[in-house]
């Protein structure tokens, strides 16, 4: 599943893909060139194939002095939510607390938990709820959140919510076995985070 | 490597981070508000076939499907 997601992270560029521009990392074109050069001295005749390197938009450098704005993708399996977006900062549900991230973070790789994830830009701030997944932040001020669920928080159902965490909660005080009493924590965990998103 | 690092519980109770990931996201998706809850369930309908081969032969399949069978 997050094979097919990190597809999406990657920018697409056109079939038509055209060569990389001189002035890109000197490192990207250099593995094409020596197997440009290996390919003409044996077959002189046909022009070398693409490599998939030439179809890969290269990594955005990271720049000597820290940008203004943080590049944020936001993707879940079915959909990218936020695609290069260029926004201030972002708040994300590390599981070990709500992690704020700005342009110029140092380069982390977080795992989330159930949690409120908020997205800061001028004024506006939209927030989603996320299920759980992990968060990549670049040196070039580039982040990568990738969660299986996430929705706003004005899609989540107080009641059914309420029941739920009565439910696990029930269900927790009466498990037996080790794998019950991990499904009901997971559940009374989940049931509670999704509580306070609605106060919070 | 032993663990230096307190495990988290579910890994302790023998789940693996995708299990435990795909709880969270249906226990999320059923507390939805109507619309948006019928999609998201359409979302967690899974179909597979699994066979064990012996001899060269695929064995009986086990299919898991949650599409209702034409």
């Amino acid at each position: 599943m997050f094979r097919q997601v990190a597809a999406r992270i990657l920018p697409r560029s056109i079939a038509a893909a055209a060569r990389p521009f001189s002035t890109d990392v000197a490192a990207a074109s250099a593995a094409d060139e020596a197997f440009t050069e290996a390919w003409k001295k044996v077959i002189p005749n046909i022009d070398p194939p693409k490599t998939p390197l030439s179809f890969m938009a290269p990594r955005p450098p990271t720049a000597s002095s820290i940008p203004s704005k943080l590049t944020v993708n936001f993707v879940l399996p079915y959909a990218s939510e936020l695609s290069a977006k260029e926004v201030d900062m972002v708040i994300i549900p590390a599981t070990t607390g709500q992690m704020g991230v700005l342009p110029g973070h140092v380069a982390t790789i977080v795992e989330l938990k159930p949690g409120v994830m908020s997205v800061h830009e001028g004024n506006d701030v939209t927030k989603y709820f996320v299920s759980s997944g992990f968060a990549f932040v670049h040196t070039n001020s580039y982040a990568d959140i990738i969660a299986v669920e996430a929705v706003p928080i004005d899609q989540i159902d107080q009641s059914l919510v309420q029941k739920g965490l009565a439910e696990f909660t029930q269900k927790l005080s009466s498990a037996s076995t080790d794998l019950e009493k991990a499904e009901a924590q997971i559940g009374v965990d989940v049931h509670s985070a999704l509580n306070s998103a609605l106060s919070g | 490597m032993a663990s230096n690092a307190a495990v988290p519980f579910w890994r302790a109770a023998g789940m693996t981070y995708i299990t435990y990931s795909n709880i969270c996201a249906n226990l999320v998706r059923n507390c939805l508000k109507e619309p948006h809850k019928s999609e998201a369930l359409t979302r967690e309908k899974v179909h597979f076939s699994v066979s064990k081969w012996a001899d060269g032969k695929p064995q009986k399949p086990t299919i898991r499907s949650d599409t209702p069978e034409e």
